[in-house]
């Protein structure tokens, strides 16, 4: 039998019972459309948390201070007072190291003339930008002799800059903090919020130095960012910078680490997979819905085979071929599925968009998700429909034409 | 086809068939041949074992044993590719109960054996509109059969089954389901092709006077032929 003639032998069968056909697609029109939704869903999802670990840098490993040990008493980590800037000196000698960023915070007032704005002061080095991989929007950052000398100067985040000085532009101008004048040098980049909602722009950066004397009287430091040149550098500096450290802090054999280190190209993997998991989780409760609209194209046909045996057996007497009611029957199956697949990937992606613009979710429609929603559509037309064909095919001439 | 090939020949075929684990020997022993261009008629009871006959002269069983020849050549060894090829190419069905497809234009039915044979869509139209022409239907060509009559139905059913030019025509009780007037008209034509074209006609009911159109009749009874 010619190709476009079944086809169309099909079509017209699908055509003579259009409710039907159009209920049984349905099945796999929303298996389609929810398939390549959910995909979207999770792409976006695991995009968004790829751009999250890449602005707080994944190839960095963080330090903290340890637990104390006092009288019985532990207090919680960061509590004690044991790194310092020299340590983030002797870390930045280290093999695949590219930056070390050592940081103290404390919470300010900051006043410039009538306006004033409780906000966070973190005292950091020039490296600071590159371990936090962030940039300035004017002016200029405080230089590594500015550091030394402990300069009154300070860089803004944007919040600050919108609650203190609105429109005007504030390089050049003097903010008081805690008693002290300072210089604006420049404003950073807008970063937005972070990982837990919190504003990463309500923030005034001044020299290491500055805060740690002239605001908080300490000579330690909260925490050191390390920048990696890798992953592999991350993990072999982690282990170089812990041999280091208890060096230099003097720790005999066998006592603890008085700081924590933490390697966040780990938790960027962790993170990475839990939403690859979440994506894959919410495609494959998707395609369940897909295989339940391809056991509603089995039952159809099944129905069709029934209803039509006496057809069959007239075909069948007039010269049809097996093979020939097996693929009439096939392609009603594929014809189903295919016209359901491509209708259920123009809802999908309608819906995937609307989705994007009604809600928070992030949408992300790969190619790929598409033609894999779209051939597993195919596929479920073959496989569903095997068997009411092979049924169809099978039946003997004489009994499907004594059939009532 | 050689001349002087015989269009049947039957020799010895015995069907047995299992029908709710009862076995019932429908055919005992059947010798029969029919030359080209004869009219002849199977008549007999129901339950006879025509019915099966006619399924078996129609390629759509095979003797449980015995031989059938089909213009020479031997049905038994083919399988079921062939057979179809066969039902397709050298035989045409007229059914009692015509056996077209509803919902389906007289033109679509009659096309369909063509379907079978691989001919391209303009040529089949082409042959189906003629021998749609030809049964005096030139104008219902895209009627369906519940808007035909049932004379029409069975013009339409006969063109079917003469589109591919086949050798044989089987028909099974023809004129079952129609009134004595659209009978004979049936008959009339079915004389006339065999006449003027030289179809050979094999044709099987239960009427002495619808058999009479033939040119020679056959009486079957348990499973035998008898003259």
């Amino acid at each position: 039998m010619i190709w476009t003639t079944a086809l169309q032998l099909a079509v017209r069968a699908l055509w003579r019972n259009k409710v039907r056909a159009l209920l049984t697609a349905l099945g796999v029109i929303i298996g389609v459309g929810s398939v390549i939704t959910m995909l979207a869903v999770g792409a976006g999802a695991q995009e968004r948390i790829a751009r999250q670990l890449e602005n707080l840098g994944s190839n960095n490993l963080m330090l903290r201070s340890g637990s104390s040990l006092r009288g019985g008493v532990r207090t919680g980590a960061g509590s004690n007072t044991s790194l310092t800037r020299a340590d983030a000196e002797a870390i930045r000698s280290l093999p695949g190291v590219l930056a070390v960023s050592p940081t103290v915070r404390t919470g300010a007032q900051a006043l410039y003339r009538g306006s004033n704005w409780g906000t966070i002061v973190e005292g950091v080095t020039p490296d600071y930008l590159k371990t936090r991989s962030w940039g300035l929007e004017s002016g200029e950052f405080f230089s590594e002799r500015q550091v030394a000398a402990a300069v009154d100067v300070c860089v803004l985040g944007r919040t600050v800059v919108r609650e203190l000085f609105g429109l005007v532009n504030p390089v050049g101008e003097i903010v008081i903090l805690k008693g002290l004048a300072c210089r604006v040098l420049g404003v950073l980049a807008e970063k937005g919020a972070g990982n837990w909602g919190n504003d990463q722009d309500d923030i005034i950066l001044a020299p290491l130095t500055t805060v740690q004397r002239k605001f908080m009287g300490i000579s330690h430091v909260d925490r050191i960012e390390v920048q990696a040149a890798g992953k592999a550098a991350a993990a072999s500096a982690y282990k170089e910078i812990q041999r280091l450290l208890r060096a230099r802090h003097r720790l005999q054999e066998g006592k603890a680490n008085d700081f924590r280190i933490y390697n966040r190209a780990e938790l960027a993997s962790s993170a990475e997979e839990s939403a690859s998991v979440f994506a894959w989780l919410l495609g494959s409760i998707a395609s369940v819905s897909l295989l339940v609209g391809g056991i509603g194209i089995m039952n159809i046909m099944l129905v069709s085979v029934t209803e039509r045996t006496r057809e069959i057996g007239i075909r069948m007497a007039l010269g049809a071929r097996r093979r020939d009611i097996l693929w009439q029957f096939l392609l009603e199956a594929l014809v189903l599925s295919g016209i359901g697949g491509l209708v259920g990937v123009a809802l999908g992606i309608a819906a995937a968009l609307t989705l994007g613009s009604f809600s928070e979710f992030e949408i992300r429609i790969a190619p790929w998700s598409v033609a894999l929603a779209f051939s597993f559509a195919a596929m479920i037309g073959v496989f569903f429909g095997l068997h009411p064909a092979r049924k169809a095919s099978g039946l003997q001439p004489i009994e499907a034409l004594r059939y009532e | 086809m050689s001349a002087g090939t015989p269009v049947i020949r039957l020799r010895g075929v015995h069907k047995t068939y299992a029908q709710d684990r009862v076995e019932v020997h429908a055919l005992r022993g059947i010798d029969l041949t029919v030359a080209a261009g004869e009219f002849v008629a199977i008549m007999g009871a129901s339950g006879s074992g025509k019915s099966t006959l006619m399924h078996i002269l129609g390629c759509l069983d095979v003797p449980g044993d015995g031989d059938y020849w089909l213009n020479g050549q031997a049905v038994r060894q083919l399988d079921s590719d062939a057979l179809a090829a066969i039902r397709n190419r050298d035989i045409g069905f007229v059914f009692q109960n015509f056996n077209l497809l509803a919902r389906t234009s007289a033109l679509d039915n009659v096309e369909m054996p063509l379907v079978y044979a691989g001919v391209g869509k303009a040529e089949r139209q082409r042959r189906a509109r003629a021998e749609l022409e030809r049964m005096g239907l030139g104008e219902r060509l895209l009627h369906h059969p519940s808007q035909l009559s049932g004379g029409q139905q069975q013009r339409v059913a006969l063109a079917r089954a003469l589109v591919t030019r086949p050798a044989l025509l089987l028909a099974d009780e023809p004129t079952g389901n129609l009134d004595s007037a659209t009978s004979r008209e049936i008959l009339a034509l079915f004389a006339q092709l065999n006449r003027h074209e030289g179809l050979t006609i094999v044709l099987i009911t239960h009427e002495a006077d619808i058999a009479a159109h033939a040119g020679r009749q056959l009486h079957m009874r348990d499973g035998r032929l008898e003259d």
